[in-house]
């Protein structure tokens, strides 16, 4: 038996019917999981239960990166069953956080994981642990000290714990501990029938991905209803898409350059995000796009003086932008903050199960863009740039290629504009009984919203998951052996999201 | 060092002369302006995802408004957003624009605290908290600070610890789980101390209003003394909001 002929195969942005996704013994399921799972071109996209009458169903989404196919396979158990489910953490260490999501949320005990700990302190969690009383990880030694950092911290950036082992200068452990900013968004997503409070939740998920975790919510949307979205829609989901990543990009250079005390790369990366996400308010009226991406229409058509308008303003932004990144990585002393700073080498990355940008600075091929096609994209032929050494040098590196690559992108696109329909609402009629799922590439990396129904075509669970799931442990363990005056650099090359993480 | 130089001079000139009278380009959402006409006012209450309308007589809530302009564009002669980013206020209810309000929303010296003015008026150090803010108000926070806005050329400015700070700004919600930090951080803050929401999360709880996760109870307890709508707040509103808090305009 292989597992190529086990599963249920779906390509991004399909729908199923549920019954058709195969349920196994969990003893079996977890065979499959790790047949799937030891092939290295496949990774875990989800994994997570939900409640549906009195049975706990658990579905599990593993994408290949080669072939644009998503494999589904299902176990399920009585609501009231005690039964203990032997942890797969031990073998795909990847998996790790999926399975305390669903012990945290569901109270499931999983035998032999390693680090069995709260995720996020949901408000409807079974595991009553409080979020002050976290089981921090601690070593008796009159040698070591600990420090601990947050939730508030010192910048405008939101709220999270980390709390060091350090040797010295030296951090020999550092655990990240999440769940401040829990808002109860996936349970929102259930409650709020109309497509608009939908809209508005998918675009809060993060503020800082509003692009890619609405586009990931419209095209799900879209896919689940049999709505076939026109070439306008597409085409201005990935213009915005890629406008994302430049003005994400640029800040986080910018944010780079701060950390390391180098100011006129932090002035002027910070201010050439400005016509950037100022342009998102001329074609949508907000700057962080919020109110631009709808199902089933576009309520700022992107129109050819737009496309002019754009052209204009990227032409201009590259010229500064080309000479500030020139000089950064050419500065000496900025090049000593970032070379050989909190590394990750390509197995640890793999291990981890790192998607996005720290999978693609550690030299794994991952871009949902060029792997699951979706939009526009998959017109494109999108080449992923991938760098080696898994450093902050490499970080800083791939965004000033991926602006560049984006930006190359966007001129190929505004060649033609596809002309937009007038505004119209559609009446989505969502189907009964089923299981859809859409990946997006953020300018973070594979964003994964599912979305399953129940027998009247009402939502039964909306699953979300933000690349920073998988790439937080990523930070905890590149800290490992540096300096814990490193970390906040370490920290800004990773960018990650805390809401995105606690929903 | 001449490459320095030379990139220095290649920017220009980046700040905005005069926050007060800048233009934002495109077509902004500001403050709304709602017409007379008559419409399907049931079809217009039920359309919004904040509740953020009501009706008889019809009225828009910029505490609660998301400020995603379905409205203007299902009743595009009953509603117009207009590019005016002063929306600042110091009382929650100033946040309600009725039918026919087509004046600039001003903030009255009279609301504010008075000894706002003489303590701050000439310095004023903020610490931040984000209690389930989605990081786009936050973002909008750090621009505020940028070569551009600048917000410190007043005096004003985000400080590393409660300790050194005037005031908190709140962005988010408020989630469960951050109601002890921000607590402790507002406790931390020396007196007389100043809180500020800035967005529609933190004036209302925006589209998180209903969720069992968020505690709201520490507004309750307070007074606020400034409300920035947005979503996110556009630096320009939040630097004129405060300019004006501080009796600086």
């Amino acid at each position: 038996m292989t597992s190529s002929e086990t599963t249920y195969k779906i390509r991004n942005n399909q729908s199923v019917p549920l019954d058709r996704i195969p349920t196994y013994d969990y003893s079996e399921f977890r065979v499959l999981m790790i047949d799937l799972l030891k092939n290295g071109e496949n990774h875990c996209v989800n994994y997570f239960a939900y409640q549906c009458n009195n049975r706990l169903q658990f579905i599990a989404c593993v994408a290949s990166d080669s072939k644009a196919i998503i494999h589904l396979l299902a176990h399920e158990m009585d609501l009231s069953a005690t039964v203990a489910l032997q942890s797969l953490t031990a073998d795909i260490p990847a998996l790790h956080l999926f399975e305390r999501e669903i012990h945290e949320n569901f109270g499931i005990a999983f035998t032999a994981h390693p680090w069995l700990k709260p995720v996020r302190f949901a408000h409807n969690r079974k595991n009553k642990t409080a979020i002050n009383d976290y089981p921090f990880y601690s070593i008796k030694s009159e040698e070591l000290h600990e420090v601990g950092v947050g939730p508030i911290h010192a910048g405008i950036i939101e709220p999270g714990h980390f709390r060091f082992i350090c040797n010295g200068e030296n951090v020999l452990h550092l655990e990240i501990q999440l769940g401040w900013q829990h808002r109860g968004i996936e349970e929102l997503f259930v409650q709020k029938k109309k497509i608009l409070e939908r809209s508005t939740l998918a675009e809060n998920i993060a503020g800082d991905t509003c692009i890619g975790h609405s586009t990931a919510f419209v095209n799900l949307w879209e896919g689940l209803c049999n709505y076939v979205p026109d070439e306008s829609l597409e085409f201005a989901r990935t213009i915005a898409s890629e406008l994302e990543r430049i003005a994400i990009h640029t800040g986080d250079l910018s944010a780079i350059c701060a950390d390391i005390a180098y100011q006129l790369g932090n002035a002027v990366f910070g201010r050439l995000r400005t016509p950037i996400v100022n342009f998102f308010q001329e074609w949508g009226g907000n700057r962080l796009a919020k109110g631009l991406i709808r199902a089933g229409k576009i309520n700022y058509p992107f129109t050819p003086e737009l496309a002019t308008r754009l052209l204009e303003i990227l032409k201009v932004y590259e010229i500064d932008f080309d000479e500030i990144s020139a000089k950064l990585f050419n500065l000496p002393s900025a090049l000593n903050r970032m070379e050989n700073i909190g590394e990750i080498s390509p197995k640890e990355a793999y291990i981890i199960g790192t998607v996005g940008m720290v999978a693609r600075t550690s030299g794994l091929n991952r871009d949902i863009r060029s792997s699951h096609p979706y939009n526009l994209y998959q017109k494109m032929d999108h080449q992923p740039i991938i760098k080696q050494t898994g450093d902050v040098h490499a970080r800083a590196e791939l965004r000033v290629d991926e602006i560049k690559q984006s930006i190359a992108y966007l001129r190929q696109l505004l060649n033609k504009v596809p002309a937009s329909k007038q505004p119209e609402d559609h009446q989505f009629v969502s189907p009964a009984n089923s299981f859809a799922i859409s990946l997006t590439e953020g300018w973070r990396g594979e964003i994964c919203h599912c979305a399953i129904t129940d027998d009247k075509g009402e939502l039964l669970a909306y699953k979300i998951k933000d690349p920073s799931h998988h790439n937080w442990m990523a930070l905890a363990q590149v800290v490992r052996k540096n300096e814990i005056s490193d970390f906040p650099i370490c920290n800004k090359s990773f960018n990650l999201s805390y809401c995105g993480h606690d929903l | 060092m001449s490459n320095n130089l030379k990139i220095l001079w290649h920017q220009g000139k980046q700040f905005i002369p005069d926050i007060t009278t800048a233009q934002v380009p495109g077509i902004f959402r500001g403050r709304p302006v709602i017409s007379s006409e008559d419409v399907d006012l049931a079809a217009l209450e039920d359309l919004c995802p904040t509740h953020a309308i009501r009706i008889n007589p019809v009225g828009i809530d910029m505490g609660k408004c998301t400020f995603c302009g379905e409205c203007a564009m299902q009743f595009p002669n009953k509603i117009k957003f207009t590019k005016d980013y002063k929306l600042s206020a110091t009382a929650r209810g100033n946040l309600i624009i009725r039918e026919g309000d087509e004046n600039p929303l001003l903030i009255n010296p009279d609301e504010i605290r008075k000894e706002i003015h003489r303590v701050f008026g000439k310095s004023l150090k903020l610490r931040q908290v984000s209690a389930g803010g989605d990081n786009s108000c936050e973002m909008e926070l750090n621009a505020v600070n940028n070569v551009q806005f600048d917000m410190s050329r007043f005096g004003i400015e985000f400080v590393a610890s409660p300790r050194h700070a005037d005031g908190i700004v709140i962005t988010g919600p408020i989630t469960k789980n951050m109601t002890r930090p921000l607590q402790i951080c507002y406790d931390a803050i020396p007196d007389p101390k100043l809180i500020i929401l800035a967005g529609t999360d933190a004036i209302s709880g925006g589209i998180f209003a209903d969720s069992p996760a968020i505690d709201r109870r520490f507004l309750s307890a307070h007074s606020i003394d400034l409300f920035v709508p947005g979503n996110p707040i556009h630096p320009l509103t939040f630097i004129n909001g405060i300019l004006a808090l501080t009796g600086r305009l």
